[in-house]
């Protein structure tokens, strides 16, 4: 199993509700985000395109942070979620430097955090609460180990692209295009 | 700050946080967290109260019973179960703590912000003291209610009964009036809200100026990208280059303010090329030959020299158009008071809406339907002796609104008026932005004799205040139930999830203990909220239970006529000649043009530039800029100029300017700059509601810059009164001006 994400840059609109979704969802502090929106414009008026998109966590295959991580606080679980252990973390930062899409930051509390994919949610079935609340539903969560879930349809079926792909990090974060 | 420097800086903090925060005390609290999200929390049926979309919705609450996050929903067509960013950040609402906390009663000059804090009875008591005045010496009539949102029902109720029939709402001649009045005036309906656009089913999205996606209207937005999802060509007419222009198969980068030129181009090309829909035309329309004949002159090339777009692009999106009617829209828009013949540029509109057989047509305009509910048992209510419109005589005959643009001038006494008006209740619009040329509204205030604000936020007009009413959020609170058009009828109600904090009660508990002040206390039947809505709930074979359980609920529809002209259906239209007016004889009556005309406007002096205005898909009006879950997604605005621009004077991305119009108002705040492609080089963009000067909202007081203060030039629509916004003209400056020259 191989969760996944695609997210589709012809639909997003970039309103950030992922965003604040996510910092209801998880009780984010104030100030802190676990996801956010990135907005790309190129061309010369009026020859113009854009792109919008949500990122965060890539929930990488070949994780630098769990390698680099002193404590095994950072660590993978079932479906490739890359989860970051409050207990665990001793707040070195060694993951954020190792992260190429700044995906991490610390609580205030004093621990590392990040995307879990709403592990809380997806145990029970549900989206990520990102995908659940998108209103252009442009997001889509699944198991892409599994050719028959909407998401591998949906890759076979888009182009697409993931970021920062020299990283050689397998993102699962996937972009439409 | 990139990625290695935060790593840097943030090494040294690390063993001050550590130690500050006892690693058991916020690791058992992130378990903790982890498993109170596994429990199955309650759940209060809401609708939102951020904007005027109105998503259903439920306020889930966490183990101590506080509001944990807001979700949509699932049955409720408004938001299909998804809120937008607004929606699902209304729990900041509740959660800021500049909110206003209890009555207060000016003590010191008007817009001093001195007051003092009040029992709600001393403040009911000086409100009823001072309305009973009025009506004695200048009849009730003299009162006048600004509102935007639930509150107004309550507050219009008291109103009403007091005997003034001066009930108002910036969002008519402020935003959507033109076209609800052009519309009526073509197909004798209006548009109303949720717009009654079939999105989406369409083959053919057409907007002008419309920023769907900027704007999150949360119903449209999700149609858009379904209509996204199924291939439909989507035209955006804009000068910047917005994100609904981004999506886009055809951008049209319009020089501003020529729109009506586009339209008449395009209608032209429509009926030169027998591109429209003949069946359709022949058996509805009234007026095609008088049309065909205005029209005859509008080429593109006429049109080119005016909007700079080329001719084979307006006679390509004609096409477009017209190779997907009646599956089109070309979209009313919703903010359309632009220039001051906006009823006659959404005319032209409704023309070509018409030209292309797409109202009453799937993909097109659908017939949306209402639920009736029942009616509260009240005695009738006095009948008024004057109205704002004496203010008026023989000006704005179409206006089927009260305009609030229109009440605040009239309140500035002049010889000839004879309704100049002494008492103002202001309930959730903050009018010294809501309206242009704020101070021309402070003028106004300052006339009174009495000026009530009820708001959850201090604001900058509850500084004007005599006294200021807390609301309690809608978290906090019944309501009416939300009755809403659409494509199935259906009911939402707002149920309160939480205790009302601080000292702050609903809008309906202050009408019905004021209306008992005023002696009008048959006006309000019922001892509590609940009782109300369960008796009307009850009428309609539901109750406050099922209600508190489901929502949302829905009904069928009465009539199966969602598409009543599909397929060439009899049908008779509300208007003069029964038929689609592309020949307006309603206008023509009260003496204005029956077929729409081009005017050229004002363009930009040298070192000048059109100020345009619109929104961010984070915030709504200037009510949302204090949230503090919003606020981390955009706490101040930038002004958008165009490389170019930016050039010839030198400016930075992110260098701090102020504005200053054509009048010499120069903006209170600097404003940060964003140097970007996507606006036009005769144009400067910036979003609506910052630039706050209420030192009380600790998040947005002198956060960007206030548009509104620089809108003090309007053009007034002679047909209904709407104020044309889009006419003032701004230059810059790089370090803070002397006030009042250039």
């Amino acid at each position: 199993m191989r969760y996944a994400m695609a997210i589709d840059t012809k639909k997003c609109v970039g309103c950030s509700d992922c965003v604040v979704a996510c910092q209801t969802e998880n009780n984010v502090p104030i100030g802190y985000c676990r996801d956010w929106v990135v907005e790309a414009t190129s061309g010369t008026y009026p020859d113009l395109s854009m792109e919008l998109r949500s990122e965060r966590c890539n929930h990488c295959t070949n994780a630098p942070c769990v390698r680099c991580c002193p404590t095994e606080a950072s660590h993978i679980v079932e479906g490739g979620i890359v989860l970051v252990d409050p207990d665990q973390c001793i707040g070195c930062k060694a993951c954020i430097a190792s992260c190429p899409y700044d995906a991490r930051f610390v609580h205030p509390e004093g621990y590392v955090d990040k995307c879990t994919f709403c592990i809380h949610k997806v145990e029970k079935g549900e989206d990520p609460a990102c995908v659940e609340v998108c209103p252009t539903k442009c997001m889509y969560f699944g198991d892409t180990d599994d050719p028959n879930s909407d998401i591998s349809k949906l890759l076979k079926k888009r182009k697409w692209k993931t970021l920062i792909p020299e990283a050689g990090t397998e993102p699962n974060i996937y972009y439409l295009i | 700050m990139n990625r290695r420097d935060f790593i840097k800086i943030g090494g040294l903090g690390l063993g001050g946080l550590a130690m500050a925060n006892p690693i058991f005390d916020w690791a058992t609290g992130a378990v903790l967290t982890e498993a109170d999200l596994q429990q199955t929390f309650n759940k209060i049926p809401t609708y939102c109260e951020v904007c005027f979309w109105k998503c259903a919705g439920w306020a889930h609450l966490n183990e101590k019973g506080d509001i944990w996050k807001l979700t949509g929903n699932d049955n409720d067509p408004h938001c299909n179960g998804r809120l937008c960013p607004r929606g699902t950040g209304g729990v900041g609402m509740y959660y800021d703590d500049d909110r206003l906390k209890t009555p207060l009663i000016r003590t010191g000059e008007r817009g001093s912000q001195s007051f003092r804090e009040a029992t709600w009875d001393e403040a009911f008591d000086y409100i009823a003291e001072k309305m009973q005045k009025i009506a004695e010496e200048y009849g009730p009539e003299c009162m006048a209610l600004f509102s935007h949102g639930s509150g107004g029902k309550h507050f219009g109720r008291m109103l009403k009964a007091f005997g003034s029939p001066n009930i108002t709402a910036p969002s008519y001649a402020q935003c959507r009036g033109p076209r609800e009045v052009a519309f009526f005036a073509t197909y004798g309906e209006g548009i109303g809200s949720p717009e009654r656009v079939d999105i989406r089913d369409t083959d053919c999205l057409v907007l002008i100026g419309s920023h769907i996606g900027e704007n999150m209207h949360n119903g449209q937005v999700q149609e858009m990208s379904d209509a996204i999802d199924k291939g439909a060509t989507i035209i955006t007419v804009d000068p910047r280059f917005s994100t609904a222009a981004s999506k886009s198969k055809y951008w049209l980068p319009i020089k501003p303010s020529t729109d009506m030129a586009l339209l008449l181009s395009w209608i032209h090309v429509i009926i030169k090329e027998e591109w429209y829909d003949k069946k359709y035309v022949d058996k509805y329309a009234f007026g095609f030959e008088e049309l065909k004949t205005h029209v005859k002159d509008f080429t593109p090339e006429w049109a080119y020299g005016i909007t700079t777009i080329k001719p084979n692009v307006i006679r390509k999106t004609a096409k477009e158009m017209a190779n997907a009617s009646p599956s089109v829209i070309v979209h009313p828009g919703r903010h359309v008071t632009w220039y001051g013949d906006d009823t006659q540029r959404l005319r032209a509109v409704s023309i070509l809406n018409a030209l292309l057989g797409s109202w009453g047509r799937r993909g097109g305009f659908y017939n949306p339907e209402k639920y009736k509910v029942a009616k509260l048992k009240l005695p009738k209510y006095p009948k008024p002796n004057k109205s704002w419109r004496d203010a008026f005589p023989d000006q704005y005959k179409l206006a089927g609104l009260a305009l609030a643009s229109g009440i605040c001038d009239a309140t500035i006494p002049t010889d000839e008026r004879d309704c100049s008006f002494k008492g103002w209740i202001v309930n959730g619009t903050n009018l010294i932005s809501t309206l242009p040329n704020p101070k021309n509204t402070l003028e106004a205030i300052q006339n009174l004799d009495l000026m009530v604000v009820i708001d959850t936020m201090p604001m900058e007009i509850t500084g004007w205040a005599d006294v200021v009413l807390p609301e309690c959020t809608y978290l906090e609170r019944y309501d009416n139930l939300r009755v809403s058009a659409h494509r199935e009828p259906t009911i939402a109600l707002r149920a309160p999830a939480i205790e009302q904090k601080y000292n702050t009660k609903s809008a309906w508990w202050m009408a019905k203990e004021l209306s008992n002040k005023l002696n009008l206390k048959d006006y309000f039947p019922f001892e509590t909220e609940e009782e109300e809505l369960d008796w009307q709930l009850k009428q309609i074979g539901s109750s406050l239970k099922e209600m508190n359980k489901i929502g949302v609920k829905k009904f069928d529809r009465k009539f199966d006529d969602l598409y009543p002209l599909e397929n060439l259906e009899e049908y008779e239209f509300n208007t003069n000649t029964g038929k689609i007016e592309l020949y307006s004889t309603a206008m023509e009556d009260e003496g204005y043009d029956p077929l729409p005309k081009y005017t050229a406007h004002d363009e930009p002096p040298d070192g000048f530039y059109r100020l345009i205005y619109g929104r961010a898909p984070m915030h709504t009006f200037s009510r949302t800029a204090n949230n503090p879950n919003l606020t981390d997604l955009m706490d101040e605005n930038d002004v958008w100029i165009n490389p170019k621009v930016a050039k010839e004077w030198g400016l930075k991305n992110n260098q701090e300017i102020w504005l200053e119009n054509q009048d010499g108002v120069i903006s209170s705040f600097p404003i940060k700059v964003r140097v970007t492609e996507r606006i036009r080089w005769d144009s400067v963009y910036m979003v609506h509601g910052f630039g706050h000067t209420n030192k009380n909202l600790s998040r947005a007081h002198g956060k960007g810059a206030s548009d509104a203060e620089l809108i003090t030039k309007t053009k007034i629509d002679p047909i209904m009164g709407g104020t044309g916004m889009r006419v003032n003209f701004v230059t810059f400056h790089t370090e803070l001006p002397t006030q009042g020259g250039a």
